[in-house]
């Protein structure tokens, strides 16, 4: 616990329980939402949530639902996802949205319940090291022992998860220090000395970026999630400043909608399923402005032929993603939105000529016009991609979120459904964990009860976490999942096909459930759609019905999401058409 | 895909994220100075870092400094190329509790000193011997028997690795070291 935070004397001190103090500070936080789940060691929270409004508790079906839909809630709304959970299984059961919002900086604060004071230690009934097992997946965590230290470790708590490079921080509290009565210290002046991460950029770097600028013949901006976490400023300004300079702008999976994906200037996501446009203009090259991304390995493919003869600029508020996988020539120290502008600032105070773009337009457009996305369409099947250019279409002009789940659907929605804001768009990309898409959904309805909430989901993912459909249902959150059922473990079954000589070990499943009995059993809403001709008026169908529904739509089962960067490849070598089963090198074959 | 073991490099050239071995950069030895607010858990957080990212540590001390502030200075020994190097520092900064990493080795201005225990046993000649070393090292006798020693010894490393050698054929029972402390010279902070 940090000693020298320096608040205000209150005027008067608000003595009351830890259990009080938990929900005073949430309240003071401007938490609306959060998502839990209770057990023997939070009762007492939730005793005293049981009395005050102005919270709103959705109830999840597995604790880690609560974790995703957080995350959901996150990332749609820039505020931080707040979760409740008991001690031991329902703290473990955490793990994995903790380590989730931990790669992709979402911000979160967890309370989780822990064994009273006097018992830690002992192996007690649903002991579990909390704060042990989580220390490595979360930007940071505290076991309170003291209840007058309550207060402010939760605003501190806050101030860490939302600040800086955003994440995950684990509150745990002991049975104890909630029912104990102690001092409520509010938000204001709490600040963790050690803890100071840098906003702003550093002139220098600035003016170095703009002289790159001023002589770049064939630029791109390489963007990602870190804008999304800056900010819709961050966007906005983004925009502006393609606007001045006319570069072309890819984006990481995380990065999409901060720039508009109807721009003409829009390349498409970058890296392994990027386009392949994006990926050659990043390979080609002579200035990379990375704004806010972090050299990922499902980016960069080969890294000793990554972008070989650009200069690379890495505007990132962490550190350590600077030099962390490539070599930078200028790192900037920075929140994305500071930068950006400072940049824009400096680069319209320069009046000399800039260089043409045109002819690196021109080669662009030559990619361009190899149409990567192309596919043969069916009228007795429905192709997966056909089934998000249609779902893309006619939830289009409406206020649409999507969230996904991890495989072959994730990455078709990445490249077919297309995104002109940011924040609308939610999808595990660092941990890739399947069974994140339906609870981030739960998460993000909640923030926008009105809007449409997608999940496009894979059949095998959607069962990971199926249980949250009863949870939207509970809490009329008319959620929507969209299951490309094509009855494999596609990614798996792609890769299996791609190295292992078409040997399918267990990705196929046997048996599924009937999603529309599913759907009906839990209170939901079931479609099937198996036929081409149908499908637009089984989405409207989707669309228009008030409540939460599973939509099985059976897609053709083979289909393989190309284009495709082989690991161990290079940007400019990407199979396009067809996988033939020779791509990868042996090389290639021990990466992931 | 996002799952899968970790691989082995393969053999020959091609290279992915997942063996960035800067080949061409030699592995250094570090001493660094990590400042931290003392609090629970600090010590599990720096060390776990090394552990969970394959780092090297060589070794390590800590101690609080400043009972007022909380503060607590671990010094770490570490290998690593330089972009590793350079990873490591980042890495601790980004521990939240975690104030200021002093680079004692690329200061110039750093000193560093380790002390050890050493305790030898033996009888007639070897006795005096050891006895004999360990006054042109310095090292303090700070217990004795009929039969043994235990020594004091502060020092760089090297020179008690030097005394440890020297004392192994002349009945060395055990060794004790606290691993290397690190500050600057000259009269400012950090
Ligand atoms: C929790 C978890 N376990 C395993 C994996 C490995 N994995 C990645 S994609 C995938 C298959 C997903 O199948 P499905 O949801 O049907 O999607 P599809 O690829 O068929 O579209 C698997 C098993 C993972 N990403 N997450
Ligand atoms: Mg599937």
């Amino acid at each position: 616990m940090t000693t020298d935070t320096k608040t205000k004397p209150a005027a008067e001190t608000l003595t009351m329980t830890g259990a009080e103090i938990v929900i005073t500070a949430l309240k003071e936080q401007g938490v609306e939402v959060m998502f839990g789940y209770p057990g023997g060691a939070v009762l007492p929270i939730y005793d005293a949530l049981y009395n005050s409004d102005g919270i709103r508790h959705i109830l999840v079906r597995h604790e880690q639902g609560a974790g995703h839909a957080a995350e959901g809630y996150a990332r749609t709304t820039g505020k931080p996802g707040v979760c409740l959970v008991t001690s031991g299984p329902g703290a473990t059961n955490m793990v994995t949205p903790i380590a989730d919002a931990m790669m992709d900086s979402i911000p979160m604060v967890v309370l989780t319940g822990q064994v009273p004071t006097h018992l830690i230690g002992t192996d007690a009934f649903q002991e579990c090291d909390t704060t042990g097992i989580t220390r490595t997946c979360a930007k940071h965590n505290y076991l309170v022992t003291d209840v007058n230290q309550l207060a402010r470790t939760l605003h501190e708590a806050f101030l860490i998860a939302k600040s800086g490079r955003p994440g995950p921080v684990v509150v745990d509290i002991p049975k104890d220090i909630q029912f104990a009565t102690g001092t409520y210290v509010g938000k204001e002046g709490v600040h963790k000395p050690s803890y100071h991460p840098t906003t702003k950029p550093h002139p220098d770097a600035i003016s170095a970026t703009v002289d790159l600028m001023m002589h770049a013949r064939r630029p791109v901006f390489y963007t990602g999630g870190g804008i999304i976490n800056s900010g819709p400023k961050a966007s906005d300004l983004l925009r502006e400043l393609q606007n001045v300079t006319g570069y072309p702008v890819t984006s990481t999976l995380m990065g999409l909608g901060a720039f508009p994906a109807s721009h003409p200037d829009w390349l498409g996501m970058v890296g392994m399923h990027g386009s392949f446009e994006a990926n050659n203009a990043m390979h080609d090259c002579d200035l990379m402005i990375c704004v806010g991304a972090r050299f990922d390995d499902r980016v960069t493919g080969r890294i000793d032929a990554f972008s070989p003869n650009s200069k690379k600029v890495h505007i990132d508020i962490d550190p350590s993603s600077v030099n962390k996988i490539v070599r930078v020539d200028i790192p900037v120290i920075a929140d994305c939105a500071e930068a950006l502008a400072a940049i824009l600032k400096e680069f319209k105070s320069r009046k000399a000529k800039k260089p043409d773009l045109k002819p690196w337009r021109q080669e662009i457009d030559i990619w361009r016009a190899r149409k990567c996305f192309t596919y043969a369409n069916s009228d007795s099947v429905i192709k997966p991609q056909h089934a998000v250019e249609r779902l893309y279409e006619l939830t289009r002009d409406r206020e649409t979120y999507i969230t996904t789940e991890v495989g072959q659907h994730q990455m078709w929605a990445a490249q077919f459904y297309h995104f002109d804001e940011p924040n609308r768009w939610m999808t595990s990309g660092g941990l890739g964990t399947m069974g994140y898409g339906l609870p981030a959904a739960v998460g993000v309805q909640a923030a926008h009860p009105d809007a449409l909430v997608i999940d496009i989901a894979g059949e095998a993912s959607i069962q990971m976490m199926t249980q949250e459909l009863s949870t939207a249902v509970q809490h009329r959150l008319p959620v929507k999942v969209f299951i490309l059922n094509n009855e494999w473990m596609g990614m798996v079954r792609q890769w299996q096909e791609l190295l292992h000589g078409e040997r399918y070990s267990h990705s196929y499943s046997e048996t599924l459930p009937d999603f529309v009995k599913l759907a009906e059993a839990m209170g939901g809403h079931g479609i099937r759609c198996d036929n081409p001709a149908e499908l637009d008026d089984k989405i409207r169908e989707m669309i228009d019905h008030p409540g939460p529904v599973l939509f099985d739509c059976r897609v053709e089962k083979a289909e393989n999401c190309l284009p495709m960067i082989p690991s161990g490849s290079a940007h400019n070598e990407m199979i396009l058409g067809e996988i033939k089963g020779d791509e990868i090198g042996e090389a290639g074959k021990g990466l992931v | 895909m996002s799952d899968g073991s970790t691989a082995t490099p393969p053999a020959g050239n091609p290279k992915s994220a997942y063996f960035l071995s800067h080949e061409d950069e030699a592995v250094e030895r570090r001493t660094l100075a990590v400042m931290v607010d003392n609090e629970p858990g600090v010590l599990a957080r720096v060390v776990g870092l090394f552990s969970g990212r394959g780092y090297n540590i060589d070794s390590l001390t800590v101690a609080e400094v400043d009972v007022n502030e909380r503060r607590s200075r671990i010094t770490i020994v570490t290998q690593g190329t330089p972009h590793i190097l350079e990873q490591i520092e980042a890495q601790l900064l980004r521990i939240v509790p975690v104030e200021q990493v002093i680079d004692i080795t690329k200061s110039k201005r750093g000193i560093e000193r380790e002390l050890a225990l050493i305790k030898v046993a033996g009888k007639g000649e070897a006795r005096v011997e050891a006895l004999r070393i360990s006054q042109i090292f310095r090292a303090n006798v700070i217990d004795t028997t009929n039969e043994s020693f235990i020594f004091e010894l502060t020092g760089a490393s090297e020179k008690i690795t030097q005394f440890v050698d020297l004392m192994r054929p002349l009945g060395l029972v055990e060794v004790s070291r606290t691993g290397v402390l690190s500050i600057k010279r000259g009269k400012e902070k950090g």
